[in-house]
């Protein structure tokens, strides 16, 4: 056991730090801080800077392209992107779709899909979760048919996020009705713009257009992209979940909002004094503090264990739930923390370029706390990794 | 001890639960929602119409109710409804301390307020003053006959619609003082007022009220100089009131919401209330639920009584506490459905958890609490 970074770690530590000073832009640090949505545009030029980098995917192996960092130096990454208020990684190409293909993509499907995630040439967005089928995944309905060298895909997804902006859609469909509801699935590669498909916009309780719905009407998709073999799209999906889960314990966000909560305290006041001085405050603020010390560290021993070979599987579900946990406190202690300058919706349309309405930190805070509420439904909600855990550990 | 309304507030709450039933479904106030003056003037005759907003005053002010319980009756139906007209600024607020403070003339306008033609919105917190009440540093200065209002206020809740503001400002005193804060009744369009307005992450309009040598003359002030203090927190307490009982309708329907949900919702091929883990979290907000009931009922059975203060500050912490749990318990066990913003549960999620950024969240009335039981 040793706490503390190597030499090689601090010197990495400073080497992120240093890229993030020159590389990082200014307005988009506002933005960020500001809660304001960066759009398709932005999200392209960030990823451009980091893929520039070789840092856009840090887990990847080299040989494709990828940083293949160990896990603490993920971490210190994860840790120094979001304490810059740089924008988060979308994950569904990256972090999610890429994962797969390497270990279950053809060859052909490697070295054609994975540089264009790299570019950015292509946009994925996650079709798994239908209206009818959350947490029961495995129950989902979308149908894919096989003619000739082609699938005729017919159905609906859900809570597609980002999909506006996607050109491409990783999706779960049923290709046999027939097999036991997790033996009939398949894994299939869409490209958005094949005749058929509609995106519909789903505003959430924020007022942002984060998700939608996709409808699939006839959809001819070639054979070529289906990953794996037909009807294993559940092992696949599975093994992508797991990525999804990890990187969903959140600590740099947890880290950097909490900075944030430590400023907007200094800054207020209640009763004449920093609302940091004040008892009340100031023990949540410790109680999370506290939690997420231990956190950081869980999520260390963890991850790390699982690049020396270990497989995260259960521990992942336990990260899942704690990790959301701690973030949604803390963006509860920001709602509070800025008192009744939480209560303006600061929508880009209201503020644009203008001054923020009350101090420039509290914009974001009311929206950024309903919003997060998302961290413990989705990714397989909190209900379902805690059903996990006792499975797994009651020997189910 | 008598837990049951009077027939006069049974009769309210009868008639005004069927009314918004009727008329202010999720459509409706979706609509509402998006237009641009926030509310809708239509839902605000009716109810004026109706008497809710006669009910929020008492006889001798030219309603006829206006105490504690004729508040809880009629917020709570409001909040039950996820209703997002100004009735806490218009009439709590402004119309309370017109009736208290007002000479013949200022009180001339409650009648209009009773009868839904006039808005009226208190401009009293500012940037620096959170939910200290007594922070006022706009100040009131005289310039021969008149007085120069000059200073800023923070979230004014109705000013655009309001026809009136009623500015607090200090004549004498320190930052933090009682005594020396007076009210002033303002015409919106007075030379000098600048509104930035906007919509709120729970419904209806607020603006930031910048006074610029804004000139009254001494007939505006409310009541005696330098002593609107106390009516402040008379009507202040009104709103806590009316909060509370607004917030505990809102997490009656949470509840309501969430057992049809767990009831016909199906994962697994079984109604997602089956699951054990589900239906326990579901009985804990039903129990959270009637004590946030039995804490509206202290607050609004003390109104009127020497114990107001403490009682009210017990009711806000409470429901501030148990609000969140019921709202953040709610959307979790609806899943993504509850992050639509078309869905109902969005909406009334959101009043029950921006009620804490108003008069004061649970820490604020922890520590009130605690000084008022030690005092
Ligand atoms: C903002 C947002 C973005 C999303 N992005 C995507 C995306 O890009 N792609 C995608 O495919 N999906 C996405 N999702 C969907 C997400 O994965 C689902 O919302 C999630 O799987 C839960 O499904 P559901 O919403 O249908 O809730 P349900 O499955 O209906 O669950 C409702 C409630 O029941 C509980 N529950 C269900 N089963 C059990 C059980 N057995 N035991 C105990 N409790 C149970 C759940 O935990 C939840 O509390 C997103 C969701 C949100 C909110």
């Amino acid at each position: 056991m040793d706490l503390n970074y190597t030499d090689e770690e601090k010197a990495f530590r400073d080497e992120v730090r240093a890229f993030l000073d020159e590389k990082l832009p200014q307005e988009v640090r506002d933005k960020v801080r500001r809660g304001i949505s960066l759009g398709k545009a932005g999200h392209d030029e960030w990823h451009r800077i980091l893929n520039e980098k070789g840092w856009l995917a840090p887990n990847w192996p080299k040989e494709f392209g990828g940083a293949e960092w160990n896990a603490v130096q993920r971490h210190i990454f994860e840790e120094e992107l979001a304490a810059a208020h740089a924008p988060r990684i979308v994950p569904f190409g990256l972090s999610m779709l890429g994962p797969v293909l390497q270990k279950f993509g053809s060859k052909e499907q490697q070295e054609y899909f994975l540089p264009r995630i790299l570019s950015g040439e292509h946009w994925w967005c996650q079709g798994y979760s239908e209206p009818g089928a959350g947490s029961d995944l495995a129950s989902l309905k979308t149908r894919a048919v096989r003619e000739g060298d082609h699938y005729i895909v017919n159905g609906q997804k859900t809570w597609t996020t980002l999909g506006q902006y996607a050109n491409w859609i990783f999706c779960l469909v049923r290709t046999d009705p027939d097999a036991k509801q997790q033996e009939g699935i398949s894994f299939l590669l869409i490209d958005m713009d094949t005749p058929g498909i509609e995106v519909r916009p789903i505003i959430l309780l924020d007022g942002e257009h984060e998700v939608n719905e996709v409808f699939f009407d006839d959809v001819k998709v070639p054979v070529e992209n289906l990953v794996g073999e037909e009807n294993k799209g559940w092992t696949y999906a599975k093994y992508l979940l797991t990525h999804e889960r990890t990187n969903i314990a959140g600590v740099g966000f947890s880290q950097a909002g909490l900075d944030t909560v430590k400023r907007i305290a200094r800054a207020e006041s209640a009763n004449g004094k920093p609302l940091i001085e004040n008892p009340h405050f100031a023990a949540r603020l410790a109680q999370v503090e506290i939690d997420l010390m231990a956190m950081a560290t869980t999520n260390l021993r963890i991850v790390s264990g699982a690049a020396a070979g270990q497989a995260p599987g259960v521990e992942s579900s336990m990260l899942k739930v704690k990790g959301t946990i701690i973030r949604q406190e803390i963006n509860d202690l920001a709602r509070r923390a800025v008192g009744p300058y939480a209560m303006p919706f600061a929508s880009e349309a209201v503020e644009g370029d203008n001054d923020p309405i009350g101090p420039d930190y509290a914009g974001p805070v009311a929206a950024q706390y309903f919003n997060n509420r998302k961290l413990s439904i989705f990714g397989g909600s909190n209900e379902i990794q805690r059903g996990i855990i006792a499975k797994v550990k009651m020997g189910g | 001890m008598d837990f049951n309304l009077t027939e006069e507030r049974q009769m309210l709450q009868d008639s005004l639960r069927r009314y918004l039933t009727d008329r202010y479904d999720t459509n409706v106030r979706n609509e509402i929602l998006d237009s641009e003056t926030g509310m809708s003037d239509r839902i605000w005759a009716e109810l004026a119409e109706l008497g809710v907003i006669g009910a929020l005053f008492t006889e001798e002010q030219g309603g006829f109710g206006g105490k504690g319980f004729d508040i809880a009756v009629v917020f709570e139906e409001l909040g039950r409804a996820g209703v997002v007209e100004p009735l806490l600024d218009t009439a709590i607020l402004g119309g309370g301390l017109l009736a208290r403070l007002g000479d013949d003339d200022q009180r001339a306008l409650v009648e209009e307020v009773i009868g839904g033609s006039l808005h009226l919105a208190l401009a009293h917190g500012e940037p620096a003053a959170r939910f200290d009440l007594s922070r006022v540093e706009t100040t009131a200065k005289a310039d021969g006959e008149a007085i120069l209002l000059n200073g800023r206020k923070a979230v004014v809740v109705n000013a655009e619609a309001a026809g009136y503001l009623i500015v607090s400002a200090r004549e004498s005193g320190g930052a933090f003082d009682r005594d020396g804060i007076s009210l002033f009744l303002v015409p919106a369009d007075a030379q000098g007022v600048t509104l930035r307005g906007y919509p709120m992450m729970s419904g209806g309009r607020a603006a930031e009220v910048t006074l610029d040598n804004v000139s009254v003359s001494s007939s505006a002030r409310l009541g005696a100089s330098g002593k609107g203090y106390s009516a402040l927190e008379d009507v202040i307490g009104a709103a806590n009131v009316a909060l509370a009982a607004e917030t505990m309708g809102a997490m009656q329907s949470a509840t309501e919401l969430t057992r049809d949900y767990l009831m016909t919702r199906k994962q697994f091929g079984r109604p997602i209330g089956t699951f054990q883990a589900l239906a326990h979290r579901f009985s804990d907000l039903l129990i959270e639920l009637e004590q946030a009931r039995s804490a509206v009922i202290n607050a609004a059975g003390h109104l009127e009584s020497s114990d107001r203060d403490r009682q009210i500050a017990a009711a806000r912490n409470l429901i501030s506490r148990v609000g969140r749990l019921v709202a953040e318990e709610s959307i979790q066990m609806h899943g993504g459905i509850a992050m639509t913003q078309e869905y109902e549960l969005a909406h009334i999620a959101k009043r029950i958890v921006m009620a804490d950024h108003r008069f004061g969240d649970a820490d604020y009335h922890l520590e009130r609490f605690i000084e008022l039981g030690a005092a």
